[in-house]
């Protein structure tokens, strides 16, 4: 087995001294794709959170990233070594348009400040992928967007940042049919051609279809109560989660 | 990993430079009919001049310090020195200027900003202009930019009798008084009908005497169909007794006309700042105020606007900062006296450290004014529990078919939004003044370039050690 890129061992996570997350362990190699699935309510997107380092949850135990503990440390930090989260609700910052904050990002994560005219290159590039209109980067970060165009924006991000971990949550919830098209070609653009990893926190299938998986794990009440491979993902899609739910309470 | 850091007040050193006060000539401090005759004499005023100062002072005797707005209890009169001069007069060359004054403007870019993008500059020290310049070819379109001393006793007179203190007349308020009878320095406009100055006109102005006060009288004069972009500046280094800054503006935009007035205010947290502003416009014309107030101890300034004539617009952009131990009492005010006017008032508020924001709106809309139009939008924002904002509107509709709108809206930074910006690698610090200058950025965006890069290293300052 490939030395993991992330690791996390024994992790709890508790939001004003209420537990969420019990003894979760996981290991994601570099490049590989793992699903998580769960019944909603089950903790899925706590963990994304707590991963990413939110200040509103307090962790305990081992997260390993790239072999450096990183728990205690700001997101910001976590970012600047390769991790990013897709946010399931994005938020608005008005006044701060989507162009100067991703340059701002870009310069800050690298800390090469690039050349204007050069980003807006790239970016267009990108944007045009996504179908994302041109005029959209002069817009606040994510101000006046639709839900579809929000959850592009942040994939916008994603492959503009090149992450090691990707973590999307619920990246396709709310979505057309189109825009999930769009989101799955961008998601399997950083999959294949940039070897991101991945951690994708989902209730359906519709963006996995295009992607190659390599781990499914089933979360219920807090804790992963199961592991498979790429078969599990049908397998809850025709059966759902009261087995795994039973697994739990056994 | 959080590092708590106190920051007292933002870097002004470049503010905060005090010049050596030798060579000065100034009255005593107080207030008296010889201190007034002594400031007459020495700007060897009209008559007329001499008894309205003097007349003023009476005036000023008469009215009582307003009890509805922030403490001026330390602010005390017969400790404020109102004139202080140089020992020179002033210059239309630069080399003229004393050296030490020369350095002051300096550093605070004036020169530079003169050569690359302005039609004229003023630069006020203490009680008088220093320095005045138009360039060539704005003077050859017949635009008058001087001193307004010099202006009375010129081609001009007439006009300026006529128009001194008549939209702010000394009975309006005891600091319109005071300004009457003690005023000294500021500007005269004048555009001609129909001209259009290209670019803006800027006046900046000084105050470096300790325990002093600046008393600048601005009037400007927009001709029928003429248009012109004034920018005011001004600073002061920190001293531990009280400045008082009263300054007077006056703007008369004709008809089809359009005048917009751009202010940065960057007083010292000595600063009282009881500042008043007026303009009259006429059918069709346009005026435009944008506004910045960042310095200063005590504000109360609200830019007021009558649209006197039919189809006359006003817009007003603002924006207040109010740090530790400031107090700032803005806003804005319209009076809708013609058909089909309307009026657009957008403002920002930050307080923080607890500091003290207050935004007051008076919208007014008179019997004759039909269809009368006016929006008022106030937005706040507070950096934490100690800071206030507050929202005062008060509105006078007697027209039937007025559409009048109010929003005021109070909001902190949301940790969630720091959170989404930290997760892309944006540390805590930069992640909040991004968002407070998102905040600020319709303002910013109305200031000419160098103030709005101006205006966000300001608030970047600001937040420098906020995060704890």
């Amino acid at each position: 087995m490939a030395e993991a890129l992330l690791q996390a061992e024994h992790l709890n996570v508790s939001v004003e001294d209420k537990q969420i997350l019990f003894d979760i362990g996981l290991n994601i190699a570099p490049g590989e794709t793992h699903v998580l699935m769960g019944p909603n309510g089950a903790g899925k997107s706590t963990l994304g959170y707590a991963l990413m380092g939110s200040p509103r949850y307090k962790t305990t135990g081992s997260l390993l990233f790239k072999g450096e503990e990183i728990v205690g440390l700001p997101a910001d930090q976590r970012a600047k070594k390769g991790m990013f989260l897709s946010f399931q609700e994005p938020l608005e910052v008005p006044g701060l348009s989507l162009e100067s904050f991703l340059r701002s990002a870009v310069s800050e994560r690298t800390g090469v400040k690039v050349r204007p005219w050069e980003f807006r290159k790239q970016m267009r590039k990108v944007m045009e992928l996504l179908e994302i209109s041109p005029e959209k980067a002069e817009r606040g970060l994510n101000v006046g967007f639709s839900g579809g165009e929000k959850k592009k924006a942040e994939i916008l991000q994603m492959l503009l940042f090149r992450p090691d971990l990707a973590i999307l949550d619920e990246t396709d919830s709310g979505l057309d049919v189109d825009a999930v098209r769009l989101v799955a070609e961008g998601i399997r653009t950083y999959q294949q051609e940039a070897g991101g990893a991945l951690l994708i926190i989902t209730h359906s299938t519709r963006i996995l279809d295009p992607l190659r998986i390599d781990r499914t794990h089933i979360m219920v009440d807090g804790s992963l109560v199961y592991e498979g491979d790429a078969s599990l993902v049908a397998k809850v899609n025709e059966s759902g989660y009261d087995e795994f739910i039973a697994m739990k309470k056994a | 990993m959080k590092e708590k850091t106190q920051v007292e007040a933002i870097d002004r050193s470049v503010y905060d430079i005090r010049d050596a006060e030798t060579g000065n000539w100034k009255v005593d401090a107080g207030l008296t009919e010889e201190i007034i005759e002594q400031i007459s004499d020495e700007k060897n005023d009209p008559d007329w001049m001499r008894a309205f100062r003097l007349h003023c002072l009476s005036v000023y005797r008469s009215l009582r310090v307003p009890d509805w707005g922030p403490s001026i209890e330390g602010l005390d009169m017969d400790h404020i020195v109102t004139y202080v001069r140089r020992g020179k007069r002033m210059s239309n060359t630069w080399e003229e200027v004393p050296q030490d004054i020369k350095d002051t403007f300096e550093r605070l870019g004036i020169p530079e900003a003169e050569r690359k993008s302005l039609a004229g500059v003023g630069a006020q020290y203490d009680s008088e202009l220093v320095y005045h310049n138009v360039r060539e070819e704005v003077a050859a379109q017949g635009v008058i930019y001087t001193d307004l001393e010099s202006a009375m006793r010129g081609p001009y007179a007439d006009m300026i009798r006529e128009h001194f203190m008549k939209l702010v007349p000394p009975t309006d308020h005891k600091f319109a008084a005071l300004h009457g009878a003690v005023w000294s320095g500021g500007s005269f406009v004048y555009v001609p009908k129909n001209v259009e100055v290209a670019i803006p006109l800027q006046s900046y102005f000084r105050l470096n005497a300790k325990g002093a006060g600046q008393f600048e009288h601005t009037l400007i004069i927009v001709d029928e169909g003429a248009s012109l972009h004034f920018i005011e500046g001004c600073s002061a280094p920190k001293y531990n007794v009280a400045n008082l800054h009263a300054g007077c503006v006056e703007l008369f935009v004709g008809k089809n006309a359009k005048l917009r007035y751009s202010t940065i205010e960057n007083w010292s947290k000595n600063m009282y700042n009881l500042n008043t502003k007026r303009a009259i416009v006429e059918e069709g014309a346009r005026m435009e105020w944008v506004s910045g107030s960042f310095g200063s101890h005590v504000s109360y300034l609200y830019p007021m606007t009558i649209l006197k004539g039919d189809r006359s617009q006003m817009e007003f952009t603002g924006i207040t900062f109010a740090g530790e131990g400031q107090n700032l009492d803005t806003g804005a005010k319209v009076v809708h006296q013609g058909s089909d006017t309307s009026s657009y008032v957008n403002t920002k508020s930050i307080s923080k450290s607890g500091g003290i924001s207050t935004f007051r709106s008076s919208v007014v809309v008179t019997e004759n004014a039909r269809r009368a139009k006016s929006a008022v939008s106030c937005e706040s924002l507070m950096l934490d529990d100690q800071s206030r904002s507050d929202t005062i509107p008060a509105m006078d509709i007697r027209s039937g078919d007025a559409d009048i709108g109010h929003e005021a809206q109070i909001g902190r930074i949301s940790d969630e939004a720091v959170f989404y910006l930290m997760s892309r690698g944006i540390s805590e610090e930069d992640a909040r003044a991004m968002i407070v200058s998102g905040f600020a950025d319709n303002v910013s965006k109305e200031l000419p370039l160098e103030y709005a890069v101006e205006m966000n290293n300001l608030i970047r300052l600001e937040m420098k050690g906020t995060v704890g």
